[in-house]
């Protein structure tokens, strides 16, 4: 090995580090010419002190949600509470690596995930605090952590998109197992990259076990799949006649008739729900958990804020997902969730991602 | 600052465990990574080889009409980041492809992408030392009866190895280190799957280790360039007083021409064209314009301290390299390379590391982002100190040595204005790649603030493409101010027309070095 000539370098650089560390102490970082031009005020790394009640006026929120999504809500709770969110948007598995990463020095004190996989591994390694009970029970046990660190904010569905030209209502699927059929060779698209795709997956093979999943995904692959990146991509391909139908999250098709100006229904993609407890008509969910002991207060009600009836009516009416609580109506012209013939699924059991990617891989998707 | 990443992996890496490791590494998945991986970065890095040095030559040696546009021009694509340039070229594509649903994809896609938008990597440099290169050589040559074509491949072209070279490993390891255009492209190399690790599994461990196994490939290719360049002896004279002629290549210039039209039309065309085709389409192209200042002044600060600090950290590695060559220096410069080559994410967590155990009051500040940019940039910054000191003859400072001048005196009275100019020009190279970079950049940001980098993300994320396409627009035009910068400062001006006559080279020159260089030469 060349380890012992590596390790000469690795110590110069590791002084030239610790120097230059000691000397950037001298100049002050309100001398940084980029740091406040778009934040009025520093306190990125500043620890919230405080006991559980207490707030401090702001809190720090890692929000792997869009900006475009989430901020409206956000600055309408600020309006509400006059508590200031400082909110760091970013890709939400990175973020988990993130706060992971950081320890117990993260800023973080919420924690906004665009799905359960990265709430869980962050709550694994011990970074998320319990949430009180009353909020857990606000959300249904399906869609919050057993160990009550996490709950659901938002559903999403699995759906078939499909292109009305293309597609008649009797070719329309009960189940995703009808889509490894001849009638759909170089139909269908599908995004296996997507973490969406891999929870699906991670669904079927808990509802009908490892070999019955890799079975499907080994015909699927066989099938002449269109793959793409992302779901969205899907929705614009199959609403431009690019392919006839695909497997996405519902919401997809509701951001591109708003990027494309139109009325959902306008256009030439539309929505199918698959049935009978198929792994197909999955709800997953986007969530949030309280980071560490830093949560206070404050971090507490935004929480409470974004599952009342404000916030999540804001869900339903804007970004088109089902609501966690009860009574507050249906996305667009959605049936609503109780109505869905969803699979008997415990999101907790859809932690293991890792063999759903290695399967994925092996059927020569990914 | 370059050991961070690899100080971080060892760390890791050995919190997991030799065994572990060996696990994990030996796979066949691995080894089909790695050859998809190397294969591309070959192919890529063959390709830019070609293209960079054709246009090289081209614009600085030859009568090719345009070439001053060219010259310009021709760097650009450099501006366009490799996730914007393939989601483009995958948006167009259906323009050509008869079938519907005919993708743009894999390793031919991945090959042209990447080569169209690194190939300046290797033209820059080449047509910068193409422009000093003593056309003596040359003109001995042909006197002696060597053709035309024979004398550019044996004595023009080894006269500017180093900077062939120098840009080709560059183009590689950015080819290793991408992770946008084979993400969009769908080529499963090393750092889709370390993406595809920390994405979908949670998997630091593997991911890092992933990463471990790409250090070691960059090693291994850092000491094969190593090899070469020492087999390759540089027989450049030391002063260069006039410009080469540039060869007449009759009709054939306008066939010369047409070749960097069409690399041009492809490498910026197609981005042009689907960009105009977002704003066409979608709605959302309002939202831009009220975040665009605020990301353009959160871009250009960022990459300008950014471009600062590497170039400072550059400095004395580059001069000890072409100053004092040898196993240490060398060694040095070699370690530089090294995350390089690393996916921007990985650099990105081992500064969050670093930031959050060594450096918690920068954490999340400007600072930390600049420190982060000039550990994934330093070799661009080391690469323009070093090719810039090792121009600038070195007997004027021995002679100013030899007055009684201190070294350190020679040091800022000759040898800082002497590699001035080559050092702007890596200053606007890191610049400019510091302005396109993303997984870092959405790591270590403040909290709150915006790069047109990370708007162009957030917004393309949930299919608002015609918000997008404003801030690519923007990302680009800002970038081509430091590219134009960088054309200018490396010289490549098109040699003198055959009817023109020959003049003496024009060297920038605000320090009076060159009283002190008459002195040298009387």
């Amino acid at each position: 090995m060349a380890l012992p000539s590596r390790l000469l370098p690795v110590a110069t650089a590791g002084a030239l580090v610790l120097t230059l560390a000691a000397c950037g102490g001298g100049d002050e970082p309100d001398a940084t010419p980029g740091g406040d031009t778009t934040e009025g005020s520093g306190t990125t790394g500043e620890p919230a002190a405080g006991g559980a009640e207490e707030g401090d006026g702001t809190l720090t929120l890692y929000s792997g949600r869009n900006e475009e999504l989430v901020q409206p809500v956000l600055d309408a709770f600020t309006e509400e509470t006059g508590i200031e969110v400082e909110v760091r948007y970013g890709d939400t598995a990175a973020m988990a690596a993130q706060i992971l990463e950081e320890g117990d020095n993260s800023p973080a004190e919420v924690f906004l995930a665009q799905d359960a996989g990265a709430l869980g591994a962050v709550s694994r390694e011990g970074r998320l605090v319990a949430l009180p009970q009353e909020t857990l029970d606000l959300v249904p046990e399906t869609y919050r952590s057993v160990d009550g660190d996490w709950v659901g904010l938002t559903g999403r569905s699995r759906v078939l998109v499909y292109n009305k030209d293309a597609v008649s209502e009797e070719e329309l699927p009960q189940t995703v197992e009808e889509l490894t059929g001849p009638e759909w060779t170089g139909r269908l698209g599908i995004a296996p990259t997507n973490a969406s795709f891999q929870s699906f997956v991670t669904a079927l093979r808990v509802l009908e076990g490892d070999d019955a999943a890799q079975t499907w995904l080994a015909d699927l692959a066989a099938n002449d799949p269109q793959i793409r990146e992302k779901n969205g991509m899907i929705v614009a391909d199959v609403d431009a006649g690019a392919i006839d139908a695909g497997l996405v999250n519902h919401y997809y098709l509701y951001e591109l008739a708003e990027e494309q100006g139109v009325a959902p229904e306008e256009l030439t993609a539309a929505l199918h729900f698959f049935g009978a407890g198929d792994a197909g008509a999955l709800v997953n969910i986007s969530g949030i958990g309280l980071v560490d002991e830093q949560a206070d207060g404050d971090a507490q009600a935004l929480v409470d804020y974004l599952l009342s009836e404000a916030g999540q009516t804001y869900f339903v009416e804007e970004t088109f997902e089902y609501p966690m609580i009860e009574g507050v109506g249906t996305p667009a012209d959605l049936p609503p969730l109780e109505e869905l013939e969803t699979p008997e699924i415990d999101l907790n059991d859809l932690d293991d991602l890792q063999r759903t990617i290695e399967m994925i891989t092996e059927a020569g998707l990914l | 600052m370059a050991l961070i990443p690899l100080a971080y992996l060892l760390f890791r890496t050995a919190q997991g465990g030799l065994g572990a490791w060996v696990e994990a590494v030996a796979t066949e998945r691995t080894a089909r990574l790695a050859t998809t991986s190397l294969l591309l970065a070959g192919v890529v890095t063959a390709a830019c080889l070609v293209i960079g040095v054709a246009s090289a030559w081209l614009v600085t040696r030859s009568n090719t009409p345009g070439r001053r546009a060219f010259a310009v021009l021709l760097a650009l694509p450099l501006a366009v980041p490799s996730y914007v340039a393939a989601f483009t070229w995958v948006s167009v594509a259906d323009l050509w492809t008869a079938t519907p649903g005919t993708r743009f994809e894999g390793f031919v896609a991945a090959a042209v992408v990447l080569t169209l938008y690194t190939y300046p990597y290797v033209y820059l440099p080449v047509a910068a030392a193409l422009v000093r290169a003593d056309p003596a050589q040359e003109e001995v040559a042909r006197s002696l009866g060597r053709g035309p074509l024979h004398t550019v491949l044996t004595v023009t072209l080894p006269q500017v190895r180093p900077a062939v070279v120098g840009g080709g490993l560059l183009a590689a390891l950015y080819v290793l280190a991408d992770f946008g255009a084979v993400s969009i492209l769908r080529l499963d190399t090393f750092t889709r799957a370390i993406f595809t690790a920390f994405s979908a599994g949670f998997n630091r461990q593997g991911a890092l280790t992933l990463a471990t196994l790409l250090v070691l490939v960059t090693t291994v290719i850092l000491l094969l360039e190593g090899r070469t360049r020492r087999a390759g002896a540089r027989f450049s004279g030391t002063h260069v007083t006039r410009p080469a002629r540039a060869a007449d290549l009759g009709v054939w210039r306008w066939a010369g021409a047409a070749g960097l039209g069409a690399v041009l039309l492809a490498a910026l065309g197609v981005p042009a064209l689907s960009l105009a085709r977002w704003m066409a389409r979608g709605t959302s192209a309002g939202d831009a314009t009220g975040r665009l200042w605020d990301a353009a002044v959160g871009s250009l600060t960022a990459s300008l301290l950014g471009a600062l600090l590497t170039i400072l950290l550059a400095l004395p590695l580059g001069i000890l390299a072409a100053r004092h060559p040898g196993r240490l220096s060398q060694a040095l410069e070699r370690t530089a390379y090294l995350a390089h080559s690393l996916p921007g994410v990985v650099v990105g967590l081992s500064l969050v590391f670093f930031g959050v155990t060594v450096a918690l009051p920068f954490y999340q500040t400007t600072w930390l982002l600049a420190l982060a940019y000039a550990t994934l940039f330093l070799p661009l910054g080391v690469g323009a100190v070093a090719s810039a000191a090792s121009q600038a003859p070195r007997s004027l400072e021995e002679a100013a040595a030899a007055l009684g001048r201190s070294p350190a005196q020679v040091f800022r009275r000759v040898t800082l204005p002497l590699t001035l100019p080559g050092i702007g020009a890596g200053a606007a190279l890191v610049f400019l790649t510091a302005m396109k970079e993303l997984p870092a950049t959405l790591l270590l940001r403040p909290t709150g603030m915006d790069t047109l980098a990370t708007r162009l993300w957030s917004a393309t994320a949930i299919g608002r493409y015609a918000e997008a396409a404003p801030y690519a627009l923007v990302l680009v035009a800002l970038a081509a101010v430091p590219t134009w910068l960088i054309v200018r400062r490396t010289g490549i001006l098109p040699a003198a027309g055959e009817r023109e006559p020959l003049r003496p080279v024009e060297v920038e020159d605000p320090t009076g070095a060159s009283d002190l260089l008459e002195g040298v030469k009387a």
